[in-house]
C-alpha cells in the first residue's frame, strides 16, 4: 500500500512544472482580465477557485457584458464540458465501492493538466495524488493572474513568448511516451493534430470556441479509434492493476 | 444593472466544478462496455494533443519557434525526458530562436 504523505508529495513535486507553465498562462489571463475591469484581488480569487484557463477567460470577458447569471453558467456548462470526459476516465480506474467522498475529491481537482498527470501515473487514482499537484499548482496560477492584472506590460514580450510554450511542453511530455510503447495512441495523436490544424481553417467549425472545437475532436476521434482500435481488456486495467502487487 | 463582482466570480468556479464532479456524482463502478472502455483510453490522448496543435505554434511570437519547440519537445519525450525537462527544453528552444527571428 502506499503512503498518503509519500503519494501526496509525488503529486506536489509533479504539480510544480504544471504551476510553472500556469503562472505565464495566467499572466496573460490578468493582462485580459484587466481589460475587463476586474481588479488583482477578484483576478486572485477568481483563479483560486475557478482554475480553468479557457473558462475564466470567457467568464471574465462576459462580465464586462453585463450578462445575465443563468447565461455564465450555461456557457461554464459548455465550455468545461470536457471535464466530464475526463471525469468518466478517472472513475473508470476507481474500483466498485469506493466511497463519493474520494470520488467528489478526485474530480474536483481536474484541469486539463492535473488530469493529464493523473491519467498517466500507474494506479488507482487518488485524492493524495490530486491534491499534491493542485495545492502546488493553483497558487501559482492565482499569482500569475493578480501579477498580470497589477504589472501586467512589465514582463517582455520574449519572455512571455517562452513561457507560454511550458504548457504545450507538459502535454506532450504526457502524451508521447504512451503513444510511442502503442501504434493506436500514436496514431490517435497524429490524427488528433492533423484535424485540430484543419479544424481552425475550415468553414463552420473553425467558428466554434476554442473549447467547443476541442470537445467535438475529441468525441470524434476517441469514437472512431475506440471502433476501429478497441482495446483488450488488460491493456484498459493495466494502470490499476500495475500497483497492487 | 451590474452583478455583484464577488457573487459572479463564486458562480463561475460553482458551474466549472460541477462539470469536474459530474461523473464522481453518476459513476458507482467501471463501465463494463468495451467501446466505451476503449474510447475513455483514447480521450486523454486526443484532448491533449488537439490542444497542443496548432495552439503552441500560435503561442509564441514567431510560429517558427513554437514549431521548433513542438518538435524539440516530441524528441524530447520520445527519448524519455521528464515533464518538468521537457517543459524546460520548450521554452529555452523558443527563447533562443526568438533572438534570431
Amino acid at each position: 500500500m502506499e503512503k498518503g504523505r509519500d503519494v501526496f508529495m509525488q503529486g506536489y513535486r509533479h504539480g510544480i512544472p504544471i504551476g510553472l507553465g500556469y503562472f505565464a498562462v495566467a499572466f496573460s489571463l490578468g493582462i485580459a482580465a484587466r481589460d475587463y475591469g476586474f481588479s488583482a484581488i477578484q483576478g486572485f480569487f477568481a483563479s483560486l477557485i475557478t482554475y480553468a484557463s479557457a473558462g475564466q477567460y470567457m467568464g471574465f470577458a462576459l462580465y464586462a457584458t453585463n450578462t445575465t447569471l443563468a447565461e455564465l453558467v450555461l456557457l461554464m456548462f459548455i465550455i468545461n464540458a470536457r471535464y466530464i470526459l475526463m471525469g468518466f476516465a478517472l472513475n473508470q480506474r476507481m474500483p466498485e465501492g469506493t466511497p463519493l467522498s474520494t470520488r467528489l475529491l478526485v474530480g474536483s481537482c481536474i484541469t486539463d493538466e492535473i488530469f493529464g498527470i493523473t491519467i498517466a501515473r500507474p494506479g488507482i487514482p487518488t485524492p493524495y495524488y490530486t491534491f499534491g499537484a493542485l495545492i502546488a499548482a493553483v497558487p501559482l496560477w492565482a499569482l500569475g493572474t493578480a501579477l498580470g492584472i497589477t504589472m501586467g506590460n512589465v514582463l517582455p514580450a520574449r519572455i512571455v513568448s517562452a513561457l507560454s510554450v511550458a504548457l504545450f511542453g507538459m502535454f506532450i511530455a504526457v502524451i508521447i511516451p504512451p503513444a510511442r510503447k502503442d501504434r493506436a495512441v500514436l496514431g490517435a495523436v497524429a490524427v488528433s493534430f492533423a484535424l485540430s490544424y484543419a479544424s481552425v481553417h475550415l468553414p463552420l467549425v473553425s467558428q466554434l470556441s476554442q473549447g467547443n472545437r476541442t470537445i467535438l475532436l475529441t468525441i470524434i476521434i476517441s469514437a472512431v479509434f475506440a471502433a476501429l482500435f478497441p482495446r483488450k481488456t488488460e491493456d484498459i486495467s493495466e494502470g490499476g492493476a500495475a500497483d497492487e502487487h | 444593472m451590474s452583478i455583484n463582482v464577488y457573487l459572479y466570480i463564486i458562480v463561475m468556479a460553482f458551474a466549472t466544478w460541477l462539470m469536474r464532479v459530474a461523473a464522481s456524482l453518476i459513476m458507482k463502478k467501471p463501465i463494463k462496455n468495451r467501446f466505451f472502455q476503449s474510447f475513455l483510453y483514447y480521450v486523454p490522448y486526443v484532448t491533449l494533443a488537439v490542444m497542443t496543435f496548432p495552439a503552441i505554434v500560435e503561442a509564441t511570437q514567431s510560429p517558427l519557434a513554437g514549431a521548433a519547440a513542438l518538435i524539440v519537445c516530441i524528441a524530447a519525450a520520445w527519448f524519455g525526458q521528464g515533464l518538468f525537462t521537457v517543459a524546460v527544453l520548450g521554452c529555452v528552444t523558443v527563447l533562443i530562436l526568438e533572438l534570431f527571428l
